[in-house]
Parts: C-alpha cells; structure tokens; sequence
C-alpha cells in the first residue's frame, strides 16, 4: 500500500512540477531584436547642404529661401501643396456629411476653439509664410516653409503671431546650410506646443521627448532607440503616414505598431490573440504626460476677470497655470492613467456651422463599439471643458481672440465676447444671434506616445479584476476576471453551501447514531451484569 | 471477508491523476474568475491552461483504458436497487445497516453510483471541457494572422464552463464525504490507493443456478453453473 501510495504521490507531483516547468520566462525575441537592428543604423545623409552654392548667400526673406530650395528640388512644392499640414485640411467620406473637407481650417476644439479669425495668431503652425485670413494664397510656392520641418541647426523658429513667418533672430543662412532630414525638435515645435504650450494639447508628446529616457518614450529614448519621428511616421512624397482624430475621419494612412511590429509580437499566443481587439497602446501605454503636465480641463466661462481693470495669471504648484483672464480656469495633470473606449479608425469632428446635437458637445466623436469587429479598445486622454455658444442658433461661435491692438474686438485684448464673437463669425461667414451662452465640451484625444518599457506594461490584472480595473468603465461586453453571471455565481455559490451543511449534518447524524448505537448494545450488555437485585 | 482488487493501476493513477488536476484546475479558474487571489491573474490564466492540456490528455487515456478493458460497462445504468440505495443514504445508514449493495471487482459501482458517474463522465466533463476549449480558442488566430473563432459571445462560454465549475465542486464534497460511507471511513480511500478492498466473500462454487449465496446478492447476481457470476445490471 506505502508503494502504490507513494506512486500516486509521486505522479501527483510530476504532474503539477510540469506545469510551472511549462511555464517559461520570455525567450529572445527575434522580432525586436532585428527592429532594433534595422533601427539602429542610422541613414548618413546623401547631400550636405551647406557646400550646395545655391544656399551660400544672404537670404533676406524665407521666401529667398524657399526659391533657393525649390531651384534644386524644382517640383517638391507641389507635393507640399497637396499635404494637409499646408491645406490644413483633407477631403475625405464622412458617415452622415458625405464627402467633406475637414481640418485646421473648419473644426473646433475646446482649447483655443478654432483658427478661424485668429490666423495670424494660429499661423505659427502652418508650413507657410503670411496666413493672415482665410483668405491666404494655398496657390503661391513661394510662401512654403521647407525651414520649419527641414531645419537641422535647431535655430529656427516661428515668430509668435507673425502669420508663420520665422522669428526675426534667426539666421536664414545658417538654417538653410542645416536642413535635413525632420529631426523630434522640428516635428515637435508644433506638435508639442498644441494649444499653446507645451503639451497642452495631446498629453502624449511634448518637448520633453525630444530628449528623454527609454521609460517615458522606449522608441524615442535618448538611452534606448533615439528614434525620430519619421522613422514611424514615413513621409512618401511628403505625405505624412499618420494623422489625428481631433482633425481626421477616416480610417487610411495611419500609423500602426504593427507596421513594424506585425500582428503577432509576443511570444504568448493568449497576448497577441489580445490583439483582435484590444490595441498595443492600451496596454502598452499605461500613463502619459509622463514628464510634464498636460491640460485636462479648460474652462472659457471663467475668463475675464481682471484685477485693477488688467488681466493676470495664476499658477498651481507645479508651476502650471491654473487660471488666465484671457483663456479662463484650466485642470492639469501629470502621470494621467488613459481612458479607454471602443475605436474603429473613423471619426466626425465638430464642424463650425455645426448645431449642438447633445451636451457636452463632442468636439470629435471616435466611432466604435464592441459590437462593431473593426474596433479596438484604445487609450484616450479626453479634455473636458465649457466654451462659448449662440443660444439662438444653438451652435459653437468662432470668436476672434487674437488681435494687435486694443479695440479691434479682439478677445485677449478688449474681453468683450460680444464683440469678439461677432467679429469672429463675421470672418468665417456665419450669422451671430447676439445671444451667447457657456456649453460643456468633450474632446478624444487617442494617446499613441510615450510607450513604455514592456516590463512597465498594464499587467493582465490592472484589467481582469472586478473592481476598480482600467476598464470599468467599458461595460457591454464579458471581461474574464471582471464580469461574471452573478444569479449563477450566487446560486452556485449557496447550492454549494448548502451541500457542504447537507454533507455535515449527515456526518454528524451518522456519528451520533452510532454512538447512542454503541452506548445501548453497551448498556444490554451493563444490563446483563448489573441486574438490580432482587 | 477477502481481499478483492477492486481498482486496477491505470484506474487509480486516471482517478488521483484527475482528482488533483480537477481541484488545480478549479483553484486557478476560480482565480481567473475572480473568486480569490492565489497565484496572481496571468499566472492562474497560464497554469489553468496548462493544466487544462494535461487533463485533456489523461481523458484520452482513460476513454481509451474504459472503451479497451470494458470497464465502460460499469457505467451502464440501472434502475434495479436504486432506490434502494438512495434510501439507505437517508435512512439505513443512520441504523447501523449493512449497504443494499455489494462491491465486487465485477461491479465496483452502486446503482446510484452508476447513473451520477455517468452524468459527470458524459454531461458534466464534456460540457466543462467543450466550453473550456471553446475558451481557450475564443479569438483563435490562424498563421495568416486571420481570427478564426470570433463571433461567440464569451459571455454565454463563460456560463457554462462556470456552470462545470460549480457542479464539479459540489460533486467534489459529495463525492469525498461519500468515500466516508464504506465499510469503514476510510476503506474506500484505501481501496482506491491500494486497489484492494476486503468485501464479504461470493460463493462461487455455487451448486445450483438459484442458490443465493448472500441475501444482499439476490437482486444482483446469477450464480451460473459454470461458475461464472455474471452481473444481472447488464
């Protein structure tokens, strides 16, 4: 019996020791490891333009700059001119409006609500030179900005509400001898200066990574990868691969992981089967806004107040400001856990002219749903906030903010929104009530930067819990380890119960029987020899 | 009384081989199902499924060791003593009873033996087993990277793996307190370690086709001339 006992045991063991022996730590992954190779070697550029004679001159304008270019790359204008970041905009098929041209042009947001009337200001982000009104020349070559994007010296830079042209410090000669392939600062002079100042806007880049560590960006890390922009975002013709919701709808020439990474990039099946439906981002993005805060919430309602007749700013102790008389109260947040919603690579924005259709107003609306196959669960930063609306119409109004001098109705100089919105409105050829109101606004940001390490990434838990998980909030469909039937978990749970006190009470019969059994057959037996005496 | 080889190796190795990796299997499920927290979320997902393989392969084993042996044949159903049994469970063992029923290598099961076996070896095991590879496979991707098993709701796989689950557990109480009732606590734990249990003795020398050797055997056995004791079940 020891033997066979024993045997059982011992197979017993064996069979749970494979289990965990089964259970191996990550292999080598080959995958990375050649990315990382072909990543690694970095392109040696094929021209130095500083020994090109057509750069050795005294540039008096950008514009002499532009045609120095454009006398060695004679057609490359007509690939800029067909570019969103020129046109600031892009035709494309939305669900509900047909075909439309969506972009910088005509959406809103709800930082500094839209570009309309306020060119001169917004211009600072446009590849081009004197947008001063919606009535810039999207026709004349001459005023493509090559420098912004092709600037290796990191001098150049745009003048603050010059109507895009360069500060008046740089040195056109030294830039012009620089250019080169995009480098994190070019992209990232405007990209991470969205909303004016530093990661404003996305969440999810900022000027922090144009110089950073492997654990706030693994691609872009200055110890890791030192990936540029480009080396993602590819630019054939110099159309960018990539684009944003707050400004694209429809779902072609994005940037993928899996363009580099494919569709299986782990070793574990059950991770990449995750990816069906579930995108690298969730889980590979577990926060942003990693090194500098980013703007959560923006109240326009507040802006305004003045202290002695004059506007001011107020700080938060990270040294942010929380409070400008010109844009009003503001949230930041650093660290920030994302939201998470069902996407599907399409999406609508709100459209100047548009009417409210529900409050808060979805300044972009990312389509999706667990029911839709096409869609995946993407991390978002969403900014919430209020800004200013027509009562009558019931729309969003395009104020004009910026303005050079005082009482030309500009917002930021006069704050007087009456006057602003009109003017504004006026600008982008639509009617004003005169009646304004304040509206809540929610804005998706989906956060594709700032990936960190995979020893960083979500765990399954953070997830496959029931409470509190990073998808709590995204309900509608069975999440193992969160969601359970509970009628049958607590039916099952009280049958089982009931079957342990059934088995108890039995037991305990069954021994109280038998010991009042044993206690009479002794007591016949006492009986026997203890008859009481006659 | 005699010693009788009631269970043979493989039969014990099969049983205490799916009895450890049944409760495993459920220590780790509960954990993914989020009933407690033992081993951490991945790691339970990893050794379930794991576990769930070894499982699957004991199973084609021990189909296999029933179909080849014959021993499918203990499984076969009856009604006869049945209730019998039943109220002896409720009342005839609370007085000291002997067991309506005799064990023999013969015929190992009970009547009521029978028919709970054959629910947990032909409902009970398959539908947990069934829903946990539909599981398993929920999201299946092929090496075109295409999925192959998409539009299930998971959900509705979810239930009746649970579902399993649950009654596994309950038949896992019954079942270890039911070991309690042989002839003594714990003769049928050793008889299922061992493989051998004391029985009382079958006269198999028996003279005639209607002796009955044991008032318990009368609704069981035929004493055939030749010797052979033929269960009557069949």
């Amino acid at each position: 019996m020891l033997r066979n006992l024993l045997f059982v045991i011992v197979a017993l063991i064996l069979a749970l020791v494979l289990v965990n022996v089964l259970h191996k730590d990550d292999n080598y992954n080959l995958k990375l490891e050649e990315l990382k190779h072909k990543y690694a070697i970095k392109a040696i550029p094929s021209v130095n333009h500083s020994k090109l004679k057509a750069l050795q001159k005294e540039f008096k304008t950008p514009q002499e700059v532009t045609e120095a270019c454009l006398s060695c790359h004679t057609e490359t204008h007509k690939e800029i001119m067909a570019s969103s970041h020129w046109n600031w905009e892009r035709a494309s098929y939305v669900e509900g409006r047909g075909i439309s041209s969506v972009g910088k042009k005509n959406v809103m947001n709800n930082f500094c609500l839209g570009t309309n009337s306020n060119q001169k200001s917004c211009a600072k982000c446009h590849i081009g030179y004197g947008m001063t009104s919606s009535r810039f020349d999207f026709n004349n070559a001459r005023n493509v900005d090559c420098m912004v994007c092709h600037d290796n010296s990191e001098e150049y830079l745009k003048g603050a509400s010059m109507a895009g042209y360069p500060d008046r410090t740089v040195n056109l000669e030294n830039v012009a001898q620089s250019v080169g392939s995009p480098r994190k600062s070019n992209c990232g002079s405007c990209h991470s200066f969205g909303g004016g100042g530093n990661n404003v806007k996305h969440g999810d880049l900022e000027v922090a990574l144009n110089s950073c560590s492997r654990e706030v960006d693994v691609h872009m890390g200055a110890n890791g990868m030192n990936m540029e922009c480009v080396a993602c975002h590819t630019a054939k013709n110099h159309n960018m691969l990539g684009k944003l919701y707050s400004v694209s709808t429809d779902n072609t020439n994005r940037v993928t992981c899996e363009q580099c990474h494919s569709n299986t990039p782990h070793h574990s099946e059950i991770l990449n089967r995750h990816g069906s439906r579930v995108s690298c981002q969730t889980c590979h993005i577990p926060q942003y806004a990693k090194v500098n805060s980013t703007k959560m919430s923006w109240k326009w309602s507040d802006a305004g107040k003045l202290k002695d007749g004059k506007p001011y700013e107020e700080e938060d102790s990270l040294g942010n400001h929380d409070y400008m008389s010109i844009k009003g109260s503001f949230v930041w947040a650093r660290n920030v856990k994302p939201d998470y919603i069902w996407f599907n690579g399409t999406a609508d924005q709100y459209i100047l002219g548009d009417t409210i259709q529900s409050v808060p107003v979805q300044m972009n609306t990312l389509n999706g749903s667990y029911h839709d196959r096409h869609s995946k669960i993407i991390p978002v930063k969403i900014h919430v906030g209020d800004q200013i609306y027509d009562k009558v119409y019931n729309r969003l109004v395009q104020p004009k903010l910026y303005g050079e001098t005082d009482g030309d109705s500009a917002y930021w100089k006069d704050f007087k929104w009456d006057e602003a919105v009109a003017a504004g409105m006026k600008e982008s050829g639509l009617k004003y009530s005169g009646q304004y109101g304040f509206v809540e606004t929610v804005m998706y940001w989906p956060v594709n930067h700032m990936v960190s390490p995979k020893d960083q990434s979500v765990g399954c838990a953070e997830c496959h819990t029931r409470d509190n998980g990073r998808l709590a909030k995204l309900t509608g469909f069975y999440l193992p380890g969160r969601d359970r039937n509970i009628v049958q978990d607590s039916i099952g749970l009280w049958l089982f119960i009931l079957t342990l006190i059934g088995v108890f009470g039995h037991a305990v019969v069954r021994v109280w029987m038998n010991i009042y059994r044993n206690k009479y057959e002794k007591q016949i037996i006492s009986y026997e020899n203890d008859k009481p005496e006659q | 009384m005699h010693k009788v080889n009631i269970y043979k190796g493989f039969e014990r190795f099969w049983h205490w081989s799916q009895a450890s990796l049944i409760i495993f299997l459920a220590l780790t499920g509960f954990e993914v199902h989020g009933a407690f927290k033992i081993f951490g979320f991945e790691k339970a997902v990893e050794f379930h499924r794991n576990a769930s393989w070894l499982l699957i392969g004991l199973l084609v084993f021990a189909i296999f060791w029933h179909i080849t042996t014959g021993e499918w044949r203990q499984y076969i159903p009856t009604t006869k003593q049945l209730k019998e049994q039943i109220i002896y469970y409720f009342s005839g063992i609370f007085k000291g009873e002997p067991h309506p029923t005799e064990k023999t290598g013969l015929s190992k099961l009970n009547p009521l033996q029978r028919i709970v076996y054959l629910g947990f070896k032909l409902v009970l095991v398959p539908m947990t087993i069934i829903s946990g590879i539909l599981y398993m496979l929920y999201k299946t991707f092929d090496q075109n990277n295409l999925v192959v098993i998409e539009d299930y709701p998971l959900a509705g796989i979810a239930f009746w793996h649970t579902m399993g689950a649950i009654l596994l557990m309950i038949f896992l109480v019954v079942h270890v307190y039911m070991t309690t009732t042989g002839n003594t606590p714990t003769s049928n734990i050793k008889a299922m370690i061992t493989g051998f249990e004391e029985v009382d003795e079958v006269e198999q020398e028996g003279e005639s086709e209607n002796k009955i050797t044991h008032p318990t055997h009368e609704h069981r056995y035929k004493i055939k001339k030749n010797t052979d004791v033929s269960d009557i079940h069949r």
